[in-house]
């Protein structure tokens, strides 16, 4: 069993694999079942995250009223075809978008690795599927590539926002992505974790501070900018662009932050955006209570 | 390592918002409700740390009623699971604790009915994962994640021995196992997690064993 990136990049390089058959190698041998039913589970999840992002992109809002329709503005806007960035990058934060304002209408999502960053993931691999064109197969792959990654940082570090901030859900999530997208385009192990590496350093700190206590505001737009990061991570990782700090340090920097970050700031609503003027007004607002020291 | 399986990173599939605050509520009531073994008629919840402060707005209280009413992840029912409970006659009170826990997500749950009671206390460590962490007192971890025995037990020699015997008879193979008492002699937990689920009536022949007080079950 792998314990960090580099023993996972040094399992692919030595047996001469990708980092998604080392993590569907290890699924069998850890939980007993065959190959073909762990490829089936992972199947039924991708099958989530398709229907998630269809019914976003269609427009959803939440119970609060706080978020919905952005993904339908942001397709909008793409089909104008007048746009800055790029079109991938912006389907990736249009997808991602869509996932997060379905989770916060109560909607069936998949969480990778929780619900409040679950965007991310399915974001960027539904846009870089236009562009790449993957088999069924690869886009299952996507996902234990991602997985293996989240599967280092939730041991050795955190995936909770209570215990990590948001650095610890929307940090891990952006960098499994990078390091899918990097497989997926046929870069190599050492590049997979380099992008992750490059997504995380740009993630750390980032405070869980959601308005209301809500998984809304800042959560869906902080999965947008994670699948922006993710795509823009990957290119550099694919371009030969390597972190100066190996991904391990980084996630183990994530760790430490997340564990010296102050209670207030990890999803307790009580700093941050949560603690704001406008973000009080909404929690007394939404839970018609008065506004009270908290 | 807390996290085993690549599905515990991309999965639960789930109601939203919150993996933690909604799917990881979900689950801990709902093995308090398989530890029950029936529905119960009233549940006094004490949350503390980052769910007593935002439970409402992730609806972990929703999903916490939806576990005990027997709902997975990813029910829909869930999003009414208090409306279905209080249709039920099954009596609520959630308390917002201020005391600090060593997690930031836990939660007390006690349940019961006119012929018992049930306290357990759960945390939900990231992305829908959760431990039991206490169980009517005793200290143990349970993830939850595989089925389970737990046998109340007389702290004598052989009880621990007897049990084991009687497993490996009907060759089931004890994948974790802990034992928790509260004073030496007296009253004892066995927690035994196991790699398939386990028929009724083995259950009835553990009971049978000498010094041996309650067996209960998680299944799958």
């Amino acid at each position: 069993m792998f314990r960090n990136v580099a023993e996972l990049v040094e399992l692919a390089i030595s047996q001469n694999k990708k980092i998604s058959e080392i993590m569907i190698e290890q699924e069998v041998t850890v939980t007993g079942r065959t190959r073909e039913e762990v490829l089936a589970f992972m199947d039924r999840n991708l099958a989530v995250m398709e229907q998630a992002v269809e019914k976003g992109i269609k427009g959803v809002t939440s119970h609060s009223g706080l978020t919905g329709g952005d993904a339908v503005l942001m397709q909008k806007y793409i089909e104008k075809g007048n746009f800055l960035s790029g079109e991938t990058i912006l389907d990736a934060v249009s997808k991602a978008v869509a996932t997060n304002e379905v989770n916060a209408a109560m909607g069936t999502i998949c969480a990778t690795p929780t619900a409040g960053s679950a965007g991310v993931v399915p974001g960027t691999l539904f846009a870089v599927q236009k562009k790449l064109n993957p088999t069924r197969e690869q886009m299952i792959s996507f996902l234990f590539t991602a997985g293996a990654f989240g599967f280092v940082v939730a041991n050795n570090a955190s995936i909770s926002g209570a215990a990590g901030g948001c650095q610890a859900e929307v940090g891990s999530a952006a960098g499994m992505a990078a390091a899918a997208i990097v497989e997926l385009a046929g870069g190599t192990p050492v590049q997979c974790a380099e992008a992750m590496a490059i997504t995380l350093k740009n993630m750390l700190g980032l405070v869980c501070d959601p308005v209301a206590g809500l998984v809304e505001v800042p959560c869906v737009k902080r999965n947008a900018m994670g699948a922006a990061n993710a795509m823009v991570a990957a290119d550099m990782a694919l371009a030969g662009i390597t972190s100066r700090i190996p991904c391990d340090e980084v996630i183990d920097a994530m760790y430490k932050i997340g564990q010296t970050m102050p209670t207030a700031l990890k999803e307790t609503a009580q700093g941050g955006l949560a603690a704001t003027p406008t973000g009080r007004e909404l929690e007394a607002k939404i839970f018609g209570i008065p506004l009270k020291e908290k | 390592m807390k996290y085993r399986s690549v599905f515990d990173i991309i999965g639960p599939v789930m109601i939203g918002p919150s993996s933690s605050h909604t799917a990881g509520a979900a689950r801990i009531g709902r093995v308090a409700r398989s530890l029950f073994g029936r529905e119960p008629k009233w549940a006094n919840i004490s949350l503390y740390g980052s769910f007593a402060k935002t439970y409402k707005g992730h609806g972990t209280d929703v999903a916490l009623v939806g576990g005990l009413l027997d709902f997975d992840t990813d029910d829909v029912r869930i999003i009414n699971a208090i409306d279905i409970a209080k249709d039920k006659g099954m009596k609520l009170r959630f308390i917002e604790e201020d005391a600090v826990t060593d997690h930031p997500n836990t939660a007390r749950v006690i349940i019961g009915d006119h012929n018992g009671e049930l306290e357990l206390v759960g945390i939900s460590i990231g992305g829908g994962k959760i431990e039991i962490i206490e169980l009517n007192g005793f200290e143990l971890k349970l993830s939850g994640n595989h089925p389970a025995i737990l046998v109340v037990h007389n702290d004598r020699f052989g009880a621990i021995a007897s049990v084991a015997n009687t497993l490996a008879k009907y060759e089931l193979n004890i994948g974790h196992m802990e034992v928790a008492r509260k004073e030496i002699g007296k009253m004892a937990l066995m927690t035994i997690e196991v790699d398939q689920n386990i028929d009724d009536k083995i259950l009835i022949e553990l009971e049978q064993l000498p010094n041996i007080l309650k067996v209960t079950k998680i299944v799958d």
